[in-house]
């Protein structure tokens, strides 16, 4: 009996090293070489950023983009030499799997609180994000997510809850609003019912019923399916024109094709989750000419797009699939805020990170007292030709878009548009509260002081 | 009519896939008592295998049903040596151990196969090449392909295939043999050892040609496609009655057609309250009520001490 114990013993032993050799099996380039160095001119301090993304399971390849991100911005501050409250600053990334799982996201979590952190960048998912917020917030730690998009992250009243792109209610108006343009009468809807998902195909169908679309169907899936051909079915039988998912590549690219196997002649439109390489490639021709979305403006007419993406594909010698900028400046807005609060103590930076304005790759960002990206735009994309064409960008200012002599329009656009975020978020509240008529029309002057702003921003765009 | 059709042929291809998978779990649990759960992730490594092998010679020119006819040759060879590997490393010093120490074996060369691959293949989706031609088919108002109708073909001819093996060969003799009593069989000349890795390498040979029908549909492979699908055949399986043959076969189909018409038809049914993402709930629930009154499964037999 003794020796089969034993083996059992070993034998789970094992598996669960090799398991945890499978996680981690990326090299830290700047982990262990830190501590007993030989006696610097300067004291030296490390910095400990949490991230946390999926590395295994159906989206592991965003995770790895993320970390990659991360691991960029990294490396380029470390180079950089900062010196931070009079001590030489290094950079250390502590990358954890939380496998797109809202149960394994908020064990990670506390795994990281634990470590002592500095600062939390992530989690890639929504569904992972707003478990694990309140663990963060709790310990007192600045989490900055490139990638969380739900409005229910920073909704929660947490001081340390920040992201560096627009959120879902952004991007589900915009998309509802494409999709009427676009001349779709009927839309059937499907979500992955995770926390991002969910939340961008109900703010989608808000924005879309309101623009006139009838929505005839509205099915679900989950993160991890591979196939569609029954709810697809059914959508067929409504004989809409408009297909709209709210989910990730893995899942989108998949149910792309299958509709064209079931010959559903509907469009298909869905958010950034879908607006990757990875979905053509998952989807082949049968993305040909479809539309998705994206937070924030296409990377090359950006300013420092194009020297981003060479420096990430010369470093990796992989292709950008979808948040790494994003991640790149969470990791930049963080050091940024440290060295602004001369402090690398979470206690002590926070203030700053709320204050932040920086210059970043993906947006000139900036945070609401919510935590949310300021006037964070949308763009529409095509498919085309196994690249994601350009179409539009919807809402925000585009910052870096403008040439530097309107730069005072969009001055002018952004106060327009703070003062509009103060009101609906107001208005929010209030309906939230309580769902009287005073709330109600709360939210309706709201709507309207975003539609009198929208105008403004036309004119001020229009200026130049 | 037309929906309830295609929704039909959705059922019958997604069952056929179970199917073919069922039966690898369905022979080595039949033969041994040893639920094989990383038979799943030899179904992936087949697939993977596959990509890797008919890619390159696609890419190197050569022309597609020969690409194909290499990949699965290929796939075939290297999940053959698997099976038998992890039979010989990991359950065969396992064989008199009490039942559950296997069972956590198995889950154990599971998790260590899927980061292998990983590390092999990478995170990334892979796009299966289009080996078989893409004709579409339409029927009453529903859509088919080829590559469906294949499937279906594929694994109605495997389980013909495996059932002649069994009732009508030598070895299919030595295996009942084994099955019904080990000790007893192996007093009689019978190989147990080679019986047992026959039967890994056989269920190994199956699990690929189920990732290649997979492959094929879906186009698309990862690293992970084999849990899910493990999970939904071993129910298969489970519900057909595990360790037989025919119901390994029809707990697979049964389980696509409740899968489809569940996802179909839930929500109309219960006027919206349940969506289409009851469809795996609908499918378990079916599994429960027929576990509750027949806990063999529908094709078992009954043998007190097992499952």
């Amino acid at each position: 009996m003794q020796a089969k114990l034993s083996v059992v013993a070993l034998s789970i032993a094992a598996v669960f090293a090799l398991g945890a050799c499978g996680q981690k099996e990326e090299p830290k380039p700047v982990a262990a070489p830190a501590a007993p160095a030989a006696p610097a001119p300067k004291p030296e301090v490390t910095v400990k950023l949490g991230h946390v993304a999926p590395m295994t399971g159906p989206q592991a390849h965003l995770g790895k983009d993320n970390e990659n991100g991360a691991r960029l911005a990294i490396d380029e501050l470390n180079a950089q030499g900062l010196e931070i409250g009079g001590a030489k600053v290094k950079f250390e990334l502590i990358a954890e799997d939380d496998q797109a799982d809202p149960k394994q996201g908020t064990i990670v979590a506390q795994k990281l609180v634990d470590a002592k952190v500095n600062g939390i960048i992530g989690h890639l998912n929504s569904g992972t994000t707003i478990p694990a917020s309140k663990l963060y917030s709790d310990a007192g730690l600045p989490q900055i997510s490139g990638s969380a998009t739900n409005p229910t992250y920073t909704q929660q009243g947490f001081k340390t809850a920040f992201r560096v792109m627009a959120n879902d209610v952004q991007q589900g108006k915009a998309l509802g609003e494409f999709a009427a343009k676009q001349g779709a009468k009927s839309v059937a809807i499907v979500d992955d019912r995770t926390a991002y998902g969910q939340g961008l195909a109900d703010e989608f169908k808000k924005s879309a019923e309101a623009a006139g679309l009838k929505v005839v169907a509205t099915e679900y899936t989950n993160d991890k399916a591979t196939d569609f051909k029954a709810i697809l079915t059914k959508i067929k039988s409504k004989k809409d024109d408009l297909v709209f998912f709210g989910g990730m590549d893995a899942q989108g690219g998949p149910m792309a094709k299958q509709m064209k196997d079931l010959g559903i002649k509907a469009k298909f439109l869905g958010g950034d989750g879908v607006c990757t390489p990875e979905f053509m490639k998952l989807g082949g021709e049968a993305t040909e000419g479809q539309y998705c979305s994206l937070p924030g403006m296409p990377l090359e007419k950006l300013a420092k797009g194009p020297e981003f993406k060479d420096k990430f594909v010369k470093k990796f010698n992989a292709e950008i699939q979808l948040y790494s900028p994003y991640v790149y400046d969470a990791v930049m807005v963080m050091a940024d805020s440290m060295k602004r609060a001369n402090s690398v103590d979470p206690v002590k930076y926070l203030a700053e990170v709320g204050k932040t304005s920086y210059d970043g790759v993906t947006a000139k960002i900036s945070f609401d007292e919510f935590g949310d990206l300021k006037g964070g735009a949308i763009s529409m994309y095509q498919y085309k030709g196994g690249k994601l064409e350009y179409v539009e960008t919807i809402g925000g200012s585009p910052m870096d878009a403008v040439k530097a002599e309107v730069k005072e329009a969009v001055a002018e656009v952004k106060d327009a548009a703070k003062a509009v975020a103060g009101a609906a978020t107001d208005a929010a509240k209030s309906a939230a509260g309580s769902a009287t008529e005073a709330g109600k029309e709360a939210v309706k002057a709201g709507a309207d002081a975003v539609k009198g702003a929208a105008d403004a921003t036309k004119a001020a765009v229009e200026k130049k | 009519m037309d929906i309830f059709l295609q929704q039909i042929i959705n059922g019958l291809v997604q069952g056929s896939i179970y199917a073919l998978v069922a039966l690898g779990y369905t022979m080595v649990y039949g033969i041994m008592g040893l639920i094989n759960f990383a038979h799943g992730e030899v179904v992936m490594i087949g697939t993977l295998v596959t990509i890797s092998v008919a890619g390159f010679m696609i890419k190197a020119g050569m022309p597609v049903m020969l690409a194909g006819m290499a990949g699965l040759t290929a796939a075939v060879l290297v999940c053959m040596a698997l099976g038998w590997g992890l039979e010989r490393i990991a359950y065969r010093p396992l064989r008199n151990a009490p039942r559950l120490t296997p069972l956590i074996t198995a889950i154990g060369m599971s998790i260590v196969l899927q980061n292998v691959a990983m590390i092999i293949w990478g995170r990334n989706y892979l796009t299966f090449p289009p080996l078989l031609p893409k004709v579409d088919f339409e029927f009453a108002g529903a859509n088919f392909t080829a590559v469906q109708v294949i499937i279906v073909a594929v694994s109605a001819l495997t389980m013909g295939g495996l059932l002649f093996l069994v009732y009508r060969t030598k070895l299919g003799m030595a295996m009942r043999a084994t099955s019904q009593n080990p000790a007893v069989a192996s007093l009689m000349g019978v190989n147990i050892n080679r019986v047992i890795a026959a039967a890994f390498i056989i269920g190994s040979a199956l699990g690929v040609l189920a990732g290649i029908m997979v492959g094929t549909y879906y186009e698309i492979a990862h690293y992970q496609m084999g849990f899910m699908l493990g999970l939904k055949a071993f129910t298969a399986a489970v519900l057909g009655g595990i360790g037989n043959l025919a119901g390994a076969m029809l707990g697979g189909i049964l389980l696509g057609l409740i899968e489809a018409l569940g996802a179909g038809y839930i929500g109309d049914l219960t006027g919206g309250f349940l969506g289409s993402h009851y469809q795996d709930i609908f499918a378990f629930m079916v599994l429960i009520v027929v576990l509750m009154f027949k806990p063999s499964g529908l094709f078992g037999e009954k043998t007190g001490d097992r499952a």
